[in-house]
């Protein structure tokens, strides 16, 4: 128990300072030691809990606690949680303390105005790259167009469209 | 935008905003979500410091969203406003994916397990529109001249179609848009 609790926080914690570019990237490398190394679980539980947690409100990499759970109940999940998360935010959290120190820096405004277009590029980027990294069927490029058109043109709630993604795709099923 | 002086939230008031952003979210969407609270519905920051924000949140390893989330608790209110966002916006999702991950494990092969992967896979195909309609919106509000929109253009498909590295596209179009922001500064 306590060894395996050992081999989570390792494996989460070397990851978190590794995704580069958010959470998905370290996922082949996630699958290969929980499946393949360590056997917390099979490939397809994989990934269904790579579903489950893209699905459930929160981050993708939420999927780390689905894995601790499956392999050390509830203290698993939660080692696998502080692993994953805290290492990368103790970076953050000293990034934009510089960052909030040079408010009136010209280099900061400079690089406001580099950065903007860099980040709506990443915001395209990435769901471009869900859809690429997903069996995406005909209805559900339909739903994601639709959904594309829909929040950025009118004003109706996430909520209700992603209630309708969810009953299109169940009548289509 | 930036003309009004953003308004400094206090930490319980933050907390619940990242509690609201947490349960609302879904999927991929998550930084259209931040966004509607902090900026449009809220006011706490303008557009502009929510996108370096954004990017700078990409450079530091780790998930996007949570990292923007630590980004804007930070920014708001120093280290508590860190752990309050960071708290906030992951204690219910992860209470709610423990009990999805519980659920699925004992319906699987039922039929209700069937019907719940099903309207998973919607509620993600949405979600990635989510993502791509933020995409649209920020880019109508910020993007004008043709170079800028050139470096977004270059950026979305290079990695989310062409599947680059990410690090390798960051390489090379940081400086890009970093001398590209120079030049225009110096007109």
């Amino acid at each position: 128990m306590i060894a395996t609790l050992v081999q989570l926080a390792l494996l989460f914690g070397g990851l978190s300072l590794l995704a580069f570019g958010g959470g998905t990237g370290v996922l082949p490398d996630m699958q290969r030691a929980a499946v393949d190394a360590h056997h917390w679980l099979t490939g397809p539980e994989f990934l269904d809990f790579f579903a489950i947690s893209r699905a459930a409100p929160g981050p993708g990499s939420l999927i780390v606690v689905l894995i601790g759970q499956k392999a050390a109940g509830l203290a698993g999940a939660l080692v696998s949680f502080a692993a994953m998360f805290g290492p990368s935010c103790a970076l953050v959290y000293f990034a934009a303390r510089v960052w909030h120190r040079a408010a009136h820096a010209a280099w900061r405004a400079l690089l406001e105005r580099a950065l903007a277009p860099v980040a709506i590029g990443l915001t395209f980027a990435s769901g471009l790259a869900l859809i690429r990294g997903t069996e995406h069927g005909w209805v559900a490029y339909a739903v994601t167009t639709v959904a594309t058109l829909t929040f950025a043109f009118t004003k109706l709630h996430p909520l209700a469209l992603l209630a309708g993604g969810a009953v299109v795709l169940l009548l289509a099923g | 935008m930036g003309n009004r002086e953003p308004s400094r939230p206090s930490l319980a008031s933050l907390f619940a905003a990242f509690v609201s952003i947490g349960i609302m979210s879904f999927g991929g969407g998550l930084a259209a979500w931040i966004r509607r609270e902090v900026v449009q519905r809220r006011g706490w920051m303008d557009d502009q410091q929510f996108l370096s924000g954004y990017a700078l949140s990409q450079l530091v390893p780790g998930a996007t969203n949570v990292n923007l989330s630590v980004f804007i608790g930070t920014h708001l209110r120093g280290a508590a406003g860190a752990v309050a966002a960071l708290v906030g916006l992951t204690a219910l999702p992860v209470a709610i994916v423990l009990a999805l991950g519980a659920i699925y494990l004992h319906s699987r092969g039922m039929l209700g397990g069937a019907l719940f992967s099903t309207a998973l896979t919607g509620m993600g195909a949405v979600a990635i529109g989510l993502n791509l309609g933020t995409g649209i919106r920020l880019g109508r509000l910020h993007i004008r001249r043709l170079m800028p929109i050139l470096v977004t253009a270059v950026i979305a498909i290079s990695i989310g179609v062409l599947g680059f590295r990410l690090l390798h596209v960051l390489a090379v179009m940081l400086p890009v848009s970093l001398a590209l922001a120079w030049l225009e500064q110096r007109q």
